[in-house]
């Protein structure tokens, strides 16, 4: 139809044109030489000035890396990662700033025109943020009101230094420094993260957030993100990503994790919006995450919500290990692929204790060339009595050059346990869209729309104003779908 | 004006408009009836610009502009509003912000001001109000879990907000029971105007009692057989649409 190619001709002149983070920050830029080797782990571990223990266990990481092997069983298909042509450390050239006003006006008005406030004055009420730019955390705000409940919200740097014993409690805890691949990789050379630490009984009064930034060329990011709350402790953490648009693929390698104890809860929530490369494949973020969170107490609970839009590849699931009886795991996604992008997500659910549930609810969307492929796990031990999990995963299909795929993996060992599994997979309805252009909605908005409201029950679990930035998020990453 | 000449259109290759001859002035409201197949949902797709119709002949002009050149979205920014006889359901998206999105969609393209939230619902419950709906309608996703009768007057609740110049009303009647027969008919009679006109597609004399036609149509075997006076649908109704082909 005309208009179908109309549309398709307007993006491709401006292909590349709906990344609007695409632009890249003029920062003087120190680096560690290219390659990966025993004394660029030591060397980066020297910069941040560590103790003896940090650097041990990241040689002991790297160690562990160096006899694996990458994965190979996801739905991905990539070029051999030359591990020896990055830089495992990227840092602004400035002295690291004591405090907002130190810090290089030209990053503040990179993150303003993010949209990411760092000045506290113009700050979003209740949002408090940690911007990672590169390797490093440049600016954290509102830490002193936090600190009055007892709150640390701190770049994982200078948690190292200042909190010590409760990082070495906590790190690697949730996930060990030989656990995959890429985590073994992270725990080597991870340069920076958030470090966040909820009290007893404490509500954090204010949404957390961290945002990450990859600017420098030819780097990779290896953020370590540590959140820990104690008993009765909440705290609602939010991530978001961006990259600028760059020709060669450049690698994302983090590890998250989360501890929670008696009663603790923890909201994690990302809108991943990294480089998704070109409308013809080229370039893009190969993002490979592992996040995991530990439900240790009893009724705690862990609910991640991700919506994730970027990246050339994304290799992704965030997962529960329901230690404590009665704790609760939740998994809400969102997962749009366009172009020649890939994401094989999802997540695992390990059921150890009693009386433990879960809730899985998936929901994704492919267009153009791309593939998504939803893969979870969801795993019932033997002393999970009365073990709960619903799952769900719905796939939109826009076109019919793409793919979606779904992987569940199901194993019960627990006769009293009950798991329910639905899945869907339809196509936007000729008559849906004629339906919305019928009342002057242009074919563009009206996939915008009808996406958005397929994703509602994963969107309503995102904090309200990051809600409204994911709808947009969706629209525009959708732009050039529709043919 | 809305002025149709000579038009035939194709679905699969099969001819069901034949050559349909048909203006609608502004500010007058016609009829058009005609028995099943006669090409009356046809007319009302090809009007609206739905795909998979292929028009093979024929001029439809609306207000001077050519209808048939430009997108459905571009009829809808020009006047055009299509009350469909199966309202389509949109999972998850809210009814209050479908219409939203819509009004003000078709506003830019008229180059008028987009309406915020508030001045949006101000409108849209004295809509609601004037058309006797429940409050609930416009919170409620786009016509899911709708009945029959929820889904057509959802339509005209649409049809109210967006103030079109020309209303296409595609058997908004059937299924309807009386009550709702009148609350459809109100919300077109309020709209009756100088500047509204509407072309009602039925298959029954019963909503033209509410919504008085000036000019009536049979349409039967993709042509108009016969026009008239809002009489003609009386006699319609009295004798059935046999023989009229042949007329």
């Amino acid at each position: 139809m005309p208009a179908v190619t109309e549309t398709i001709e307007t993006i491709d002149r401006l292909a590349g044109g709906g990344y609007k983070f695409g632009f890249e920050t003029n920062i003087e830029m120190e680096f560690a030489p290219k390659g990966l080797n025993e004394d660029i782990v030591r060397l980066i571990s020297a910069k941040k000035g560590e103790p003896e223990w940090l650097l041990e266990w990241r040689l002991k990481a790297y160690r562990a890396w160096l006899t694996m092997e990458d994965p190979h069983w996801a739905r991905i298909h990539h070029p051999k990662i030359d591990y020896q042509d990055l830089h495992y450390y990227a840092a602004p050239k400035r002295p690291a700033p004591k405090s907002l006003d130190d810090v290089d006006p030209e990053l503040i008005s990179m993150y303003d025109k993010l949209g990411i406030p760092l000045n506290e004055r113009a700050a979003l009420a209740g949002v408090a943020v940690d911007a990672v730019f590169d390797s490093v955390s440049v600016a954290t705000t509102f830490r002193e009101s936090l600190a009055k409940v007892g709150v640390i919200f701190c770049s994982i740097s200078e948690a190292v230094r200042e909190h010590p014993d409760l990082v070495r409690k906590y790190l690697g805890s949730v996930v060990p420094a030989g656990d995959n691949y890429f985590a073994a990789l992270n725990s080597a050379v991870f340069s920076d993260g958030s470090f966040v630490f909820i009290p007893r009984g404490v509500r954090c009064p204010m949404e957390l957030s961290t945002y990450f930034r990859i600017n420098a060329r030819n780097t990779g990011q290896f953020e370590r993100t540590l959140i820990i709350a104690e008993e009765g402790a909440s705290v609602s953490y939010l991530e978001g990503c961006t990259a600028p648009m760059r020709d060669e693929n450049q690698l994302h390698a983090a590890v998250v994790e989360l501890v929670a104890l008696d009663e603790a809860s923890i909201k994690y929530s990302t809108v991943q919006n990294w480089y998704p490369g070109d409308a013809q494949g080229r370039g893009g973020i190969y993002n490979f995450v592992t996040k995991r969170g530990a439900c240790r107490g009893r009724n705690s609970k862990i609910s991640w919500t991700q919506v994730e839009t970027g990246s050339a590849i994304t290799w992704k699931y965030p997962s529960c290990i329901l230690q404590g009886e009665g704790s609760t795991g939740e998994f809400y996604s969102v997962a749009l692929t366009n172009n020649f992008q890939q994401a094989d997500t999802g997540t695992k659910m390990i059921h150890l204790a009693p009386n433990t549930t879960s809730t899985i609810i998936s929901k994704g969307i492919s267009a153009g060339h791309s593939n998504n492929t939803y893969r979870g796990l969801v795993r019932i031990m033997p002393r999970a009595h009365g073990a709960r999990n619903f799952t769900q995963c719905d796939s939109l299909l826009i076109g019919d050059q793409c793919g979606a795929h779904t992987v569940p993996y199901i194993e019960s060992r627990n006769q009293s346990a009950k798991v329910e599994h639905e899945a869907t997979t339809s196509k936007i309805a000729e008559d849906q869209l004629f339906y919305c252009r019928s009342r002057g909605l242009s074919e563009e908005d009206a996939v915008g729309l009808i996406v958005n409201g397929f994703c509602r029950d994963v969107l309503k679990e995102l904090p309200m104003e990051f809600a409204v930035e994911a709808q947009k998020l969706l629209a525009v990453s959708l732009e050039g779908s529709v043919g | 004006m809305l002025e149709i000449k000579g038009l035939t259109a194709t679905i699969d290759d099969k001819e069901i408009l034949r050559g349909i001859d048909l203006t609608v002035p502004d500010g007058e409201i016609h009829a058009i009836m005609g028995p099943n197949g006669a090409g009356k949902s046809t007319l009302s797709y090809v009007l609206s610009g739905r795909e998979g119709y292929e028009v093979t002949g024929g001029s439809v002009t609306f207000n001077g502009r050519d209808l048939l050149a430009i997108e459905p979205e571009e009829r809808a920014a020009a006047g055009l509003f299509l009350a469909f006889q199966y309202p389509v359901e949109l999972p998850g998206v809210g009814n209050a912000n479908f219409i939203r999105t819509a009004l003000n969609a078709v506003r830019r393209a008229r180059g008028e001001k987009e309406l915020d939230a508030v001045a949006f619902l101000k409108e849209a419950r004295a809509a609601i109000k004037l058309l006797h709906m429940p409050d609930d309608m416009l919170k409620r996703n786009v016509n899911v879990g709708f009945s029959g009768g929820e889904k057509k007057r959802n339509e005209i609740l649409q049809m109210a907000l967006l103030k079109p110049s020309l209303a296409l009303l595609d058997e908004t009647d059937s299924g309807l029971d009386i009550d709702a027969l009148k609350i459809v008919a109100d919300g077109v009679n309020a709209l009756r105007g100088p500047d509204f006109s509407a072309l009602v597609i039925t298959h029954y004399q019963r909503l033209l009692d509410h919504i008085v036609p000036d000019r009536v149509h049979v349409l039967a075997a993709g042509r108009i057989v016969r026009s008239g006076g809002p009489e003609l649908a009386l006699e319609l109704e009295a004798r059935g649409y046999a023989g009229l082909e042949a007329a």
